[in-house]
């Protein structure tokens, strides 16, 4: 499980500038008055009003809200893959208007995001090949990466013919090769049961901590949010707005079983919820 | 495994009928089978074979082969190049209701005599439900995996070789399978109709020349043909499409 290699290799690159991204002028990525609104005229429909909020360096922020609130229409403009209507989003104080090359995102729906024609490791080159790696750097990566979310073993079999946590697995793996600096995912443990979701949120955590990523999580479960998360966003629906930003104030290293069990936790999730629950 | 044995033993039992069943015909239109087979002997494996059968499969492959690369090619052009989009798509929505056998007259009839314009027939003829199919298959990628190589910020070249391709493939075959049978029509009416050359040419000869054994030997060899091709393009399939094929077979056993 170890994935000391891949762990030095990011540290060295931190280490290099970490200065200017801790700076707290200027937050890792910065969401401002950013709005998007689909069709025009009598058919527009505003998916996202007015929403501002920042994500600093090595932070792990969880959006929560209703479903349908518009979480998945934020990610893509966050991605690059949508235009804002109005306001922006920047990265390091740059807008963003493409996919920006710090950035990697885990897929809500791991059936369609990995290539089914591709075996788990080759899914893991194809987005590093235009990186132009030496062979030994790519095959370090992706050992890393594989280790990291504990499948090794697993490397030439196909992603179909593993279970759904496991594929989940895989995603999250294939950014990690990647070396993003920004990790966002997109509800990326929906679809999976309870117990995987319960190891893939602490393998969240243990990416954070050994690859020292900022994090962005979009998420509909509010004790998910809460527990994995240092602010909690919580969005409001129709057209979507911030409602507030929760500091969540839990001791870590943050555990399954205690941190579960914290009255702070209780109140932390119950702040959310009711948040969420009150008429807008 | 029972599949394979019922798959082999029908068809033999079929010709072992055909052999009895016949073996005292006098109907001239239908000899003995043992006549038949001593004349697909005499005519295809030793006389023929070289000016007639070779010609008529070279025929085949080279203007199948033509079509499936300029199919795709077309293919991925209107489903990724705008203008080439405009043009086509009536193209496209006019032939897509027409099974493509009917198409052949059009075909035929551009026919002249000599290879190259066969060739060019059977190409032209066999391209579109490719082309078709190509489009279909780019169209129905999911816009999840293009979403995946936007972020990945994988190159123009490799969406188009490493994505778009090889998640069409499954329907791009599809659309091969159709080109293959339009090509085997068109090779087959083509030499019925404008040549004194080839396996179409020399069955439709006997035919006229009330050399009904010969004629009977030349069907039984473009079945035989038929039947061999198909073998060879579902044996590339199954390479090319392992992926596919295992998982739908996985899907399918959950």
């Amino acid at each position: 499980m170890s994935n000391s290699l891949s762990t030095r290799n990011r540290k060295s690159t931190m280490a290099q500038q970490p200065k200017t991204r801790l700076s707290a002028s200027t937050p890792r990525l910065d969401v401002a008055h950013l709005a998007k609104t689909y069709g025009s005229g009598g058919k527009a429909r505003t998916v996202i009003e007015d929403l501002t909020f920042t994500v600093d360096a090595g932070e792990v922020v969880c959006i929560v809200g209703p479903s349908g609130v518009g979480k998945t229409t934020l990610l893509k403009c966050l991605a690059g893959l949508q235009p804002a209507t109005s306001g922006r989003a920047a990265i390091d104080g740059r807008t963003i208007s493409g996919p920006p090359p710090e950035m990697a995102l885990v897929f809500q729906d791991y059936n369609r995001s990995l290539m089914p024609w591709l075996t788990v490791r080759k899914n893991l080159v194809l987005p590093l090949r235009h990186l132009k790696l030496s062979a030994a750097e790519l095959r370090e990566r992706c050992d890393g990466a594989l280790a990291a979310v504990g499948l090794s073993h697993a490397d030439n079999q196909y992603p179909w013919q593993l279970s759904g946590g496991m594929q989940q697995r895989v995603a999250i793996a294939r950014a990690l090769a990647y070396r993003p600096e920004i990790l966002i995912m997109d509800e990326p443990f929906a679809s999976v049961d309870a117990q995987t979701r319960f190891d893939l949120e602490d393998l969240c955590l243990k990416i954070r901590r050994d690859f020292n990523m900022t994090i962005l999580v979009v998420t509909h479960d509010i004790d998910e949010a809460v527990y994995l998360a240092d602010r909690v966003v919580v969005l409001g629906s129709r057209p979507a707005r911030v409602l507030k930003v929760v500091d969540v104030d839990l001791p870590g290293p943050r555990d399954q079983i205690t941190t579960r069990s914290l009255p702070e936790f209780a109140r932390q999730r119950t702040e959310v919820l009711s948040l969420i629950k009150r008429p807008a | 495994m029972r599949n394979w044995v019922i798959g082999i033993a029908a068809p033999v039992l079929l010709l072992v009928a055909w052999w009895f069943l016949s073996a005292n015909s006098t109907d001239p239109f239908f000899p003995p089978l043992e006549t038949i087979i001593v004349r697909f002997r005499e005519l295809w494996l030793f006389e023929h074979f070289q000016s007639d059968v070779l010609l008529s499969l070279g025929n085949l492959f080279l203007g199948f082969a033509i079509a499936a690369i300029a199919g795709i090619a077309l293919g991925f052009a209107t489903a990724l190049v705008a203008p080439v989009r405009w043009m086509m798509d009536p193209l496209i929505h006019f032939l897509r209701g027409i099974p493509p056998v009917a198409l052949v007259p059009i075909f035929i009839s551009l026919i002249g005599f000599g290879t190259q314009m066969r060739v060019t027939s059977i190409a032209l003829a066999a391209l579109f439900p490719t082309m078709i199919a190509t489009v279909d298959g780019i169209r129905s990628v999911s816009s999840d995996l293009m979403d995946v190589a936007k972020v990945y910020r994988l190159t123009r070249k490799e969406r188009v070789l490493d994505v778009l391709l090889p998640a069409a493939t499954p329907q791009i075959f599809s659309g091969l399978q159709v080109s293959l049978q339009v090509a085997f029509i068109v090779m087959i009416a083509s030499e019925m109709l404008g040549s004194s050359q080839g396996i179409g040419a020399m069955t439709l000869l006997a035919q006229q020349s009330f050399m009904t054994a010969d004629m009977w030997a030349g069907i039984l060899l473009l079945g035989v043909i038929g039947f061999l091709v198909n073998i060879l393009f579902s044996l590339l399939r199954r390479k090319v499409l392992s992926w596919y094929i295992g998982s739908r077979r996985l899907a399918r056993a959950s």
